[in-house]
């Protein structure tokens, strides 16, 4: 296994930053006092002028990075989700996206992965409070690859963008090298029964492992991996439902607003297909290991596999 | 300054009141309190202090800027702007109708001249630090104006971003809070109490003056001096009227966003000499 394949998450993310930043100067790292927590400690530590750490002071964050892109600065500005979402969001939409800037926030440890920080620090609402911002690039890497490569897009991109990004733990589901494109979903399996789709660092592999289970009992599934939340890849999400009428959708959010919701839309305004939705289903989080919370809010491979089979089993009008 | 620069610039400020009330009277309804009682210190800046801007050149990387954070207080600076040559006279009366560039809070992508979005308090301190800082790694001494409420104080954002540009000790930034002692329900003193500001900015490591904001000469010292700082952001507490310079506002605790027409701005301004 490579070195970049054993990388936390976080690290993807800081050492893609120290290379962007290595030919652009005009990316800059800003933080409120969880530069420990997010991984940009090796990024100051190369370019200590270019690193802003303006303690506990999530708002002033948002504004500070606005104020950079305003005079030409490229910030990444990173806090954890519960705060890049509920403690940001009137900077981010005002000072950032309103002002049509190129402010990139990034919030760490989404839904269950917050764990022993519990309830307070558990985002299941972030994505869809961004998903209502206009013209913002909403996006969750499922992998390292992924996440480099999104950085990247994401560094290139004229405008705002959040990301939600998974901070520990390494996964590598495509080959170094692979390519990403905003708004552009991954078909990691093809299938002709029921489509899944993903998000994410934790919902994508069992996404692949629910597949795998239900083709051992017949049932041909497709995976996507939709990192871009938004703008949505309507296309692809067509194109399935053309193929397999049938849909479950798998999010470590709350199901309405975010990956659920945004594949329901497509279905219901282009090309009406069954859907059923794996994610909170109108829950706060609570404190637990991340294992335990995925069972606890029904976000593990065998309840995609139960979703699938029912929807499948309405599509050939079996009643349940 | 001497007294011939004196009496210009306070020509200069009566038409720029004269233009803000005209703007809004012609529309019949805006901010029209805390508009007018920033003009002497947005004479001050853009026929004085600003360095390196250019109303052919508005995004000029190395000018001084101005953030406007109480950004309801656009027509006062659209006046400004629109009199320095930004853009036409003609704009300010489109004022808020549909299609304007000129909405009645700042906004720097349809103005020419905004140098940044502002309208939900208390983010405009935050911005003005971000551009300070981008500045300093681009080699850039420019200076960066902030313009402030009291009302607006009562935002917890201010005070993170006080924390923060006296510990960054951003020199660069001089900031005016538009003391005029009204917040949209009444006197400060009675919705939330604000002072003591001196000791708290000073509490904050800024360096902290208070001066009459409508004495010009007062002003000019002031801001000269904030000037010379080199290691602490400053702050120049300026003691204002909300309506300053029209009888029918000044004193009015309704003067926050004011109906009045064209007839009563006309007559306001005939007062003004």
């Amino acid at each position: 296994m490579s070195d970049f394949a054993k990388l936390d998450m976080r690290s993807v993310y800081a050492e893609t930053l120290v290379e962007l930043a290595k030919s652009d100067d005009r990316i800059v790292v800003v933080e409120a006092d969880l530069m420990k927590a997010t991984g940009t400690v090796p990024f100051a530590q190369a370019f200590p002028n270019r690193a802003f750490n303006v303690g506990v002071a999530e708002a002033n964050m948002a504004g500070v990075a606005a104020g950079l892109s305003s005079v030409g600065k490229i910030p990444f500005a990173a806090t954890f989700t519960a705060f890049a979402g509920r403690k940001t969001y009137d900077q981010f939409f005002i000072s950032g996206n309103y002002a049509r800037l190129n402010v990139k926030l990034v919030g760490t440890d989404p839904g269950v992965s917050a764990a022993f920080n519990g309830g307070t620090h558990m985002a299941f609402e972030d994505g869809g409070l961004m998903r209502n911002i206009p013209k913002l690039v909403v996006f969750e890497p499922s992998d390292n690859v992924s996440c480099r490569a999104l950085v990247k897009e994401s560094a290139k991109y004229q405008g705002c963008t959040y990301m939600r990004l998974h901070r520990k733990g390494a996964q590598m589901i495509y080959p170094e090298g692979e390519t990403f494109e905003f708004g552009k979903g991954k078909v990691l399996k093809d299938g002709t029964d029921v489509t899944l789709v993903a998000t994410g660092f934790l919902m994508v592999p069992q996404a692949l492992e629910a597949a795998k289970a239900l083709e051992a009992e017949g049932i041909s599934a497709a995976v996507i991996d939709m990192h871009t939340i938004k703008p949505i890849d309507a296309d692809l999400i067509v194109q399935y439902a053309k193929k397999t009428g049938a849909f479950v959708t798998c999010e470590n959010h709350q199901v309405v607003n975010f990956l659920g919701s945004s594949v329901a839309e497509v279905l219901g305004e282009k090309y009406p297909a069954l859907l059923r939705r794996i994610g909170i289903q109108d829950e706060f989080g609570e404190v637990a290991t991340q294992d335990y919370l995925m069972e606890r809010f029904g976000l593990t491979a065998p309840h995609i596999v139960k979703a699938a089979k029912d929807v499948v089993a309405q599509k050939k009008g079996v009643s349940k | 300054m001497d007294k011939k620069e004196l009496l210009s610039l306070q020509e200069k400020a009566k038409e720029l009141r004269k233009l803000t009330l005209d703007q809004i009277g012609y529309l019949g309804v805006g901010h029209i309190g805390g508009s007018l009682s920033i003009i002497d210190a947005l004479t001050l800046l853009y026929y004085r202090h600003m360095e390196k801007i250019d109303p052919k050149d508005p995004k000029k990387k190395d000018r001084d800027q101005l953030v406007l954070s109480k950004g309801h207080a656009g027509p006062a600076l659209y006046s400004t702007l629109a009199d320095k040559g930004y853009f036409p006279k003609e704009w300010l009366h489109t004022l808020n109708q549909g299609g304007t560039n000129l909405p009645s809070h700042c906004d720097m992508v349809r103005t020419p001249g905004i140098d940044m979005t502002a309208g939900s308090l208390g983010q405009g301190m935050s911005t003005a630090i971000g551009k300070v800082l981008g500045h300093r790694l681009d080699g850039l001494k420019s200076k960066v104006y902030v313009i402030i409420g009291d009302g607006e104080s009562n935002e917890g954002q201010v005070w993170e971003a006080a924390m923060c540009a006296g510990h960054f000790k951003l020199h660069e930034i001089i900031a005016f809070t538009d003391n005029n002692k009204m917040q949209i329900d009444g006197w400060t003193n009675d919705v939330m109490s604000i002072e003591d500001l001196t000791s708290k900015w000073l509490a904050f490591g800024w360096a902290v003056q208070r001066v009459d904001g409508h004495d010009i000469e007062a002003l000019d010292r002031a801001i000269d001096k904030a000037k010379k700082e080199t290691c602490r952001p400053s702050m120049i507490v300026m003691d204002t009227i909300k309506g300053k310079g029209a009888s029918f506002a000044e004193g009015n605790l309704g003067n926050h966003n004011m109906v009045f027409d064209a007839a009563t701005a006309d007559e306001a301004i005939k007062a003004l000499g």
